[in-house]
């Protein structure tokens, strides 16, 4: 598939900028969507000299579902025919104040399902109407199963890859490709506050991934690292009466 | 950003092994000033890749800030050589973008695994030191955070006292958030080079006159386990004019774990310097290498300093003022007799040109690099020796590479450091100066 532009939302998390990088490297042109037009700027003069030849950024709080629609129609008028759009942002707040706080968790399900839902509900009817395309999103394993120690920004990677898994579905056959990739924990400024264990991957590993599955083109659900997909599916086949007795974190 | 502790922050020598209170992870500039305004005097040391020999990239009981992903290039012109790019990037980097499109490192050191903040901090030099001087020579301006002033730009116009306390300055003149260099254009990844085997030091010395104006990069290896007469390789090349432009490649194999000390001895160590003098005698004079193989040998594997086991190594280099060759010759025979030899030794006649830099370590003269593992006393007490060479001669250490030298050393090596001193950042230390300088 073509793949000459492609829109990064949240592109100044660490996993989307490592991503940005290889595609510049390959001389695709870029749009960049995120909070700091300071942090854009930055990464707009690497990505040009790693041999992006159009890098254009856009400030938003992605947040603000409000301003979606505008915004996509923005960034479709600034660069038409886009072939690609990533949606790389989110949160991780604090589990046991989530736990504790309806505000907190309710802020930390609209950051990470409910606005992404209404972003990709705007992008799915651009591509659409385009019949080509491709929408990735990055959700988390921490999606595929409710755990004591993050299950409120599980429950809304949860969400998304549910939201995500019917879209695939909607679009299949439109030639629009969607594709779900479930990292597991990455060492970033995300997770900077969590103590590293070995389970942890790197930025770059998950982007040469996502990259990977980008060119293949097909839909897909990827695991980043792929054993992700293993470990998932036996947590997932625990019946519950032991699962919740288990000193899982 | 991270807040933790941590001891896998350490120097290439892995000697001294210290533990840091705190190590803050920066991920972009912006970060930076919330870190120093929120820390208390002399608790701040920036850190990059790490590829400081000794303490310098150390601050024992303190904080170091990680610039390693403070790693973007924020300008790069393609017609003028100017790249612009945050402290924490890597030559390595520099090298994979700026070589397909004609330009390479104005100064290269022996490994592309330092970042530019580490390269402008330790004014590092290379093969090129008689054409084109130090690192901070091809520095146009530094971006620097001050705890108490905040951002400053410095250049050879701009705060041009600040910009002389910096190259060269340890890091310690405040944070160093971005520079701007001047790539140096080439047609060719290529170099031509050649190796020509050498049997006294007049022979080096004579090699070294005939080869500094025909060739950019010129620098030797010799075995400081061979009798009274010297043995070495000499080492010279130049960009070849012609050829295709491309980067290198990633390092494939890595020192799997620390190696027994026992590794290297007398015996091992002689057997290599042989076998490296004799290969290099044999093989044809004269060759095409790529730059990565000519500039960069060690980083094809990856952790070398592994080797040298669990103790660690200490680089010691030094530089002699011309004419001191007597000097050379009798800290060659001290090591010789002490047993001690190492199989990185390299000897290079830096140039004429001056740095920037206060604190600069490059000076008209010849200069020596040896590695050493860490063998307790006797290597320190070798070393000391060794001081009195320098010292007597005239001579300098260079910081990069020292764990061990003593104030009066220091002050000698470097007789502007009071100068040095006004320039510090009151939140800035390291384990480095305070070892050198105690009031």
């Amino acid at each position: 598939m073509t793949l000459d532009k492609i829109a990064i939302f949240g592109a100044t998390s660490a996993v989307a900028q490592e991503l940005a990088r290889l595609l510049a490297g390959e001389g695709r042109s870029l749009i960049l969507v995120g909070r700091s037009s300071e942090r854009l700027d930055a990464m707009k003069g690497d990505l040009l000299a790693r041999g992006a030849p159009n890098v254009v950024s856009a400030t938003a709080d992605l947040a603000d579902c409000s301003r979606h629609r505008e915004l996509v129609q923005m960034v479709t008028q600034a660069f038409p025919d886009i072939d690609s759009a990533v949606i790389a942002y989110g949160t991780l707040l604090d589990q046991e104040e989530c736990a504790h706080s309806p505000e907190l968790a309710v802020q930390e399900l609209h950051t990470n399902f409910l606005s992404q839902a209404s972003l990709l509900t705007v992008l799915a009817d651009y591509f659409a109407h385009r019949r080509a395309g491709q929408i990735v999103a990055i959700t988390s394993v921490a999606g595929d199963r409710g755990r004591r120690s993050n299950y409120v920004y599980g429950s809304a990677k949860g969400g998304t890859s549910l939201f995500v898994q019917g879209l695939r579905c909607r679009l299949h056959g439109t030639g629009v490709g969607v594709i779900t990739v479930k990292p597991g924990p990455i060492d970033t400024p995300m997770t900077a506050h969590l103590p590293k264990t070995h389970l942890f991957t790197t930025p770059e590993l998950v982007a040469q991934s996502i990259h990977s599955a980008m060119k293949r083109g097909s839909s897909r659900v990827i695991y980043v690292p792929a054993y992700w997909r293993l470990l998932m599916a036996i947590i997932r086949a625990i019946p519950e009466s032991i699962y919740q007795r288990l000193p899982l974190p | 950003m991270a807040d933790m502790k941590s001891g896998a922050y350490s120097s290439w020598g892995n000697y001294p092994r210290v533990e840091h209170s705190s190590v803050h992870k920066m991920y972009w500039t912006d970060q930076v000033k919330g870190i120093v305004d929120a820390s208390p005097p002399q608790s701040l040391l920036a850190y990059g890749l790490g590829r400081s020999y000794g303490d310098s990239c150390l601050n024992q009981g303190r904080s170091l800030i990680d610039c390693s992903r403070l790693n973007r290039i924020l300008a790069f012109d393609k017609k003028t050589g100017h790249l612009r790019c945050e402290a924490g990037t890597s030559l390595d980097e520099i090298l994979k973008i700026g070589v397909p499109q004609g330009w390479f490192l104005p100064v290269t050191p022996g490994t592309k695994f330092v970042t530019v903040g580490g390269a402008i901090a330790n004014d590092v030099h290379g093969k090129n030191h008689h054409r084109a001087g130090c690192f901070g020579n091809h520095v146009r301006s530094i971006r620097l955070l001050r705890s108490d002033c905040g951002p400053v730009t410095c250049s050879p116009q701009e705060n041009a006292d600040m910009f002389s306390a910096t190259i060269a300055g340890l890091g310690l003149t405040g944070i160093i958030l971005s520079a701007e260099i001047q790539l140096r254009p080439i047609s060719s990844s290529q170099i031509e080079s050649e190796s020509i085997p050498f049997q006294s030091l007049d022979a080096f010395l004579q090699l070294s006159n005939e080869s500094d104006q025909a060739f950019e990069y010129t620098v030797a290896w010799i075995d400081c386990f061979s009798n009274e007469n010297l043995r070495g390789i000499f080492f010279r090349g130049n960009h070849a004019e012609s050829g295709d432009l491309r980067p290198h490649r990633e390092p494939g194999i890595a020192v799997p774990f620390v190696m027994p000390e026992a590794l290297l001895n007398r015996l091992t160590v002689g057997l290599f310097n042989s076998a490296y003098y004799g290969w290099n005698s044999l093989r044809s004079r004269k060759a095409r290498t790529h730059y990565d193989s000519f500039f960069y040998p060690l980083d094809a594997v990856r952790r070398w300093n592994l080797i040298y086991g669990r103790k660690g190594l200490l680089q010691y280099q030094f530089v002699l003022p011309p004419g001191n060759t007597s000097a050379l010759s009798m800290i060659l025979r001290t090591i010789r007799e002490a047993g001690q030899g190492s199989f990185l030794a390299v000897l290079k006649r830096f140039g004429a040109i001056a740095s920037p830099g206060i604190l600069s370590f490059p000076r008209p003269g010849l200069t020596l690099a040896l590695d050493f593992p860490v063998r307790g006393e006797r290597t320190f007490r070798l070393m000391e020796t060794l001081d009195r060479f320098v010292a007597d001669a005239g001579g300098a250490l260079y910081p990069a590479k020292d764990a061990r030298m003593s104030p009066e050393m220091f002050k000698l090596s470097f007789p502007r450091w009071k100068e040095f001193q006004e320039y510090i950042d009151p939140k800035l230390s390291s384990s480095f100066i305070r070892r050198v300088v105690t009031e």
